[in-house]
């Protein structure tokens, strides 16, 4: 079937409107995975040894187990076992997807925490600062400094991942070009792929930005 | 009455006892220089002072009040430690420069901080601070001046030699006006080339009066700006007295054969 203007431009706007929940799915995810994954890396990093261990042990399994898996987990299983009035689709997928999230960034801020060197917590010590005036004004900067390589690779990650929303039928754009499929219009589902270049080109210029704006220290 | 005195020291890590046993003191104005071989304590002493490990037993005085007292440590809050530890400085011999902040920053962060808590506390109005940061920031290019990098104020850490580094670190533990500067071996991180320039710097301050204890590997050095050698071995002092009599006619065996192994 020859393409028409009139039928690119009908396909242009159903998939802007998939793509206006994909972009929801990933800042929801985002906006919410970024301070408690956090958490969870004071968790996996708490000197109180039994909070440390199952932290880990979390963490083990969520980044151990597909994200598919985790997303008809979340679905499904309070239903089935408690008969719980369970979540709407749509949020059984952010409850997922920023657990899982959160459990990567744990890891990435556990990193980038425990490499900062012992110095400089001990400088701003004898330099008569508090714990919490050492983390915020001389440990973050330079976390955040060395974490925004790994952190830009997971986002984008996280862009590519939305479409496994479609699993438990919440609409992103992946699954309104599946619908056209089904009606055997196959060119929508590759033309798919402009929308997340382009949502990951912008994405890929931010990060570069970021570092070139801290690009005045190293770390 | 001495303005540092240090009483029967001691700080084990598990089983091995790493102090045994340290005292001295010192006078206002001198400097002492701290000698002795690879894992002889000396690093523990010092940040043992700092407060930067706790020692097991033992009492440290600064101007005759005891700022540490192993016996009455636990009831200390975390302030009252943090008041205290501003009585000394030290300088480490990795620097550790703060790289996010430029060289202004890294000697006015701290001390602005601190003028902040007691603003909050005394609540003062916000022009008193104001001129209480550009007293900081003018005592901070002061300092910089005498380390001879006032050009370098915008400078950020990674732009700098290490040699500029580490004059950049002693003019920040001096913003915080500690009683006593501590330096942990202030030039072993450095080329060779490069030590003189720190050296020169602590002999000024010495100059002008400052209370000094020095950790270091630099025997010439240590004899020519020193008032009071001590030499440590296995925890405790083996040997001390002035530099003359410690260099010159050295009594203790392990000294002896420290000062040969060096030379
Ligand atoms: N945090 C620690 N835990 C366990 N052992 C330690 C610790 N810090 C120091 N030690 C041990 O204590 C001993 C004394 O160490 P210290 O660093 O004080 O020696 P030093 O005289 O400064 O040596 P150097 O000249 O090599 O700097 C060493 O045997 C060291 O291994
Ligand atoms: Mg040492």
């Amino acid at each position: 079937m020859a393409i028409t203007w009139s039928s690119f431009l009908k396909v242009t706007l159903r998939l802007l409107e998939g793509f206006e929940n994909t972009c929801l799915i990933f800042a929801l995810t985002l906006v919410l995975a970024l301070p408690l994954g956090l958490v969870i890396s004071f968790g996996s990093m708490s000197k109180f040894k039994p909070l440390a261990y199952l932290t880990k042990v979390f963490v083990w399994i969520i980044r151990g187990v597909p994200l598919m898996l985790q997303v008809f987990v979340v679905f499904y299983v309070p239903r089935l076992l408690w008969d719980l009035p369970a979540f709407s689709r749509f949020n059984a997928v952010i409850v997922a997807f920023v657990i899982n999230y959160a459990c990567y960034f744990s890891e990435i801020y556990r990193g980038g925490i425990e490499g900062i060197p012992r110095g400089q917590y001990e400088a701003g010590e004898v330099l008569g600062m508090t714990k919490s005036q050492i983390f915020f004004k001389v440990i973050l900067m330079q976390v955040v400094k060395r974490i925004i390589p790994p952190m830009s690779n997971e986002i984008i990650t996280l862009v590519k991942d939305t479409a496994l929303a479609r699993v438990i039928m919440v609409v992103e754009i992946l699954k309104v070009a599946e619908e056209y499929t089904a009606h055997a219009l196959i060119w929508p589902m590759f033309y798919t792929a402009v929308f997340y270049l382009a949502f990951v080109g912008i994405l890929t210029l931010l990060f570069g930005f970021i570092e070139k704006k801290l690009d005045y220290y190293k770390v | 009455m001495a303005l540092l005195e240090v009483k029967n020291i001691t700080k084990r890590f598990g089983k091995t006892e790493v102090l045994k046993g340290i005292d001295f003191s010192l006078e206002k104005g001198q400097v002492l220089s701290i000698i002795g071989s690879s894992g002889s304590g000396k690093t523990t002493l010092l940040r043992c002072l700092n407060f930067l490990e706790t020692p097991d037993t033992g009492v440290i005085s600064v101007d005759g009040s005891a700022i540490f007292d192993a016996a009455e440590h636990k009831k200390k809050s975390a302030a009252e430690i943090r008041e205290s530890r501003l009585r000394f400085g030290l300088v480490f011999q990795s620097f550790n420069l703060f790289p996010q902040y430029s060289v202004m920053e890294n000697l006015t962060l701290a001390p602005k901080l601190r003028a902040k808590e007691e603003a909050k506390q005394s609540k003062l109005p916000h022009a008193e601070l104001k001129q209480k940061f550009a007293e900081i920031e003018e005592h901070a290019a002061e300092l910089l001046a005498a380390v001879g990098l006032s050009e370098k104020k915008d400078a950020y850490p990674c732009q700098l030699s290490g040699g500029q580094q580490q004059r950049v670190s002693i003019a920040r533990a001096l913003a915080m006006k500690p009683d006593i500067l501590c330096f942990d071996e202030p030039t072993s991180a450095l080329d060779p080339e490069l030590t003189g320039e720190v050296l020169k710097v602590i002999k000024e301050l010495r100059d002008e009066g400052r209370t000094m204890i020095v950790v270091t590997h630099e025997m010439d050095f240590a004899r020519q700006v020193s008032d009071h050698i001590i030499f440590m071995a296995n925890g405790i002092i083996e040997e001390e007295g002035a530099p003359e009599k410690v260099f010159g006619a050295p009594e203790s065996p392990l000294l002896q054969s420290f000062l040969k192994g060096i030379g």
